[in-house]
């Protein structure tokens, strides 16, 4: 009989750029238990609905998380936008539609590069950055933020982005598929790479359910889901678009969900650019939010939930975000349970977390 | 003797940060910007740092971790604020659990502003602690030379306490006003 | 090409007693718990439970006196246990029987429950 010891996971840990704690329970070299506590990152932002009216809390939401910062200030835009009856003009739909997949672009190419670190490929790490860096350089052009971009406001966006910028956009796309690639194939075919994720924290399509799974993490396991199958958000019926389905639910389908996504978005991008029309990007929002109402999003980590409710008042009554982390913990939770120490990090790393996003 | 200055090594922690900075300090390690160049490598343990860069407004949670990270780190050492909201809070100023800026907790040497902070600011921050650094250890040799000067080191842990009280006067200050 | 769900805004009143019928129903019916909520209305506190099912969104809208104490979902939904705790840490909500209970230190805060109506 192996004797338990318990091992403190974190909140400082070289693989984590995030803070969170996890007592992992281990026997041996395997965990038994896995048990996590968070509110490192708790601010308490949402209360500053109290604070700010609803055309600032726009950009406070926006600031939850500085890699899915476009989609979170989309999400509460849209939200308000609902509540308000507003309806944005087509070509806004479209621009907000094509900064998302670029977001979701950078996101999944930092996931990439961390996936790579956690299991010790300094160099594919980099060079996932160096890839990401044209992306960032694309969203600085167009909103002059590289991370944080303030280009979402209630009514549609701040400024337009030309229709030669936006050519200018596919083709450097087109110029950065072939790196991408390059790039993807060692994550599938190296050898050493499959080594360490075939096969690890397998999540089953009924696990997956029954613990709520969302996003890439649910989509590795074969559950079909996607907000992006709905009309919550964005153009998306307008570009044919279908999710990205794996069914081995282990870290490598997971990964190439992500993959997959990856060179949906150029597509997706690409489409959208073609059928873009022209016209105004923003209605003019006058009045009080009055009302409720839910939108519901695909981030690149998956659905993130977004409520507004407001009693006549230039002042939210509540603004609530449910980000997509929140959802997978409870898978990460089930998955530790027997796996290997070394294999930690690397499941960690697969569900994509992201602390800040999961305690506001 | 300027070792230290042509290869220090830095931590990073993220003390309730939304990740925008985070991700950054990080972009600085990667062939756009590479620090390596200047022989900054990123580490994971407080005990091989001489730079502590955090970012983020600090919460409840996180502080004695700050603390902790930094008590751990070797004299002589710099701490780098990265963003606004190390800085002093920045858009989440008024949120109930943000002690409001690191300085709040530890001593802050270097203070990098912006939301989020870029890459060639956070580089020139760090540059910018190196001189710190360099002063401090400076400092350091001449009071191991000269064991006269002993009670200075003293003053100086001293007024880090006083500081440390000073934050929490600050900190008591802000409940009352609720 | 999969047919696109227009997504309807519904929110369904539910007392206290019935929450947990109400929620074994929906579970059966293949429902996935999407979140949980609360919002101070006036003195009281208002809980929204959400679930999905094929992209579909549902809402229980539960009412409650911040004394008043609710039935833990978790026997039926174990990852509800991330919102029960946030719930009890932040707004004060009291729930019962929850399969994992942090018993207040699922976040540390400042100051204890700084949503609370009673504040």
């Amino acid at each position: 009989m192996a004797k338990r010891t318990i091992i403190p996971f974190g909140p400082q840990h070289p693989v984590l750029p995030e803070p969170v704690h996890l007592d992992l329970v281990i026997e041996d070299e395997t965990v038994v238990e896995a048990i996590p506590s968070i509110g490192f990152i708790h601010r308490g932002l949402e209360k500053l609905v109290e604070k700010r009216d609803y055309t600032q809390m726009v950009y406070v939401i926006e600031r939850i998380c500085g890699i899915c910062s476009f989609g979170h200030g989309w999400g509460a835009a849209a939200s308000i936008e609902g509540a308000m009856n507003v309806k944005v003009p087509e070509r806004a739909e479209y621009l907000r539609t094509i900064l998302h997949e670029l977001s979701r672009l950078h996101s999944h190419l930092l996931w990439l590069g961390l996936l790579a670190d956690a299991f010790g490929f300094e160099s594919l790490f980099n060079h996932c950055w160096r890839v990401r860096e044209t992306i960032l350089d694309i969203l600085e052009k167009t909103t002059g933020g590289r991370v944080i971009f303030s280009i979402c406001k209630v009514g549609g966006l701040n400024k337009d982005i030309d229709n030669d910028t936006l050519k200018e956009i596919v083709e450097t796309l087109k110029e950065l598929k072939p790196q991408i690639k390059e790039l993807t194939d060692v994550f599938l075919e190296d050898d050493s790479v499959k080594n360490r994720m075939v096969g690890v924290g397998v999540l089953t399509k009924a696990d997956a359910e029954a613990l709520c799974a969302v996003g890439p993490v649910a989509r590795g396991s074969g559950v079909f889901q996607d907000m992006r199958m709905t009309n919550s958000h964005g153009v998306y019926d307008k570009l044919d678009f279908e999710p990205v389905i794996e069914t081995a639910g282990d870290c490598y389908a997971r990964c190439k969900v992500r993959i997959g996504e990856v060179f949906q978005s150029i597509e997706l991008i690409t489409k959208a650019v073609g059928q873009i029309p022209d016209g105004p990007v923003s209605v003019a929002v006058k009045g009080n939010v009055e009302g409720e109402y839910i939108t519901r999003m695909e981030q690149p980590r998956g659905e993130a939930f977004y409520y507004a409710k407001g009693a006549n008042s230039k002042f939210l009554q509540r603004m609530r975000v449910r980000t997509p982390t929140n959802m997978n913990i409870p898978a990460l939770v089930k998955t530790l349970e027997g796996c290997d120490l070394a294999d930690v990090p690397i499941l960690i790393l697969t569900i994509d977390p992201c602390i800040s996003c999961t305690e506001r | 003797m300027s070792y230290i200055a042509k290869s220090p090594w830095v931590i990073h922690y993220d003390g309730s940060s939304c990740n925008g900075c985070d991700i950054e300090v990080l972009a600085c390690l990667t062939p756009m910007y590479d620090v390596e160049r200047f022989g900054i490598i990123n580490t994971g343990n407080p005990k091989h740092a001489d730079v502590f860069l955090v970012t983020g407004s600090v919460n409840e949670q996180n502080k004695d971790v700050v603390k902790q990270i930094y008590e751990q780190m070797p004299e002589p050492k710099v701490v780098v604020a990265v963003g606004i909201c190390a800085c002093s809070g920045g858009v989440f100023k008024q949120c109930y659990n943000i002690m409001g800026g690191v300085d709040t907790v530890i001593p802050v040497d270097v203070y990098v502003p912006g939301c989020a902070a870029r890459p060639e600011a956070i580089i020139d921050g760090v540059v910018k602690g190196l001189a710190v650094l360099q002063e401090k250890r400076d400092k350091m040799v001449k009071g191991i030379d000269a064991p006269a000067e002993a009670p200075e080191t003293k003053a100086e842990t001293s007024g880090e306490e006083e500081k440390a009280d000073q934050a929490e006067k600050t900190e008591e200050g802000g409940k009352t006003d609720e | 090409m999969s047919e696109r769900v227009d997504v309807k805004q519904n929110f369904t009143p539910v007392e206290v007693s019935q929450l947990l019928t109400k929620v074994k129903n929906l579970k059966s019916d293949g429902y996935r718990f999407a979140q949980a909520c609360a919002t101070v209305v006036d003195d009281k506190i208002e809980i929204i439970y959400s679930f999905d099912k094929a992209h579909q969104l549902t809402n229980l809208r539960l009412v409650i006196s911040p004394e008043e104490e609710v039935e833990s979902i978790t026997g039926d939904y174990w990852p509800a246990f991330i919102y029960e705790n946030e719930m009890h840490d932040l707004f004060g909500v009291k729930f019962i029987h929850m399969a994992l209970d942090y018993q207040g230190n699922f976040f540390k805060v400042s100051e204890p429950t700084p949503w609370s109506p009673k504040k």
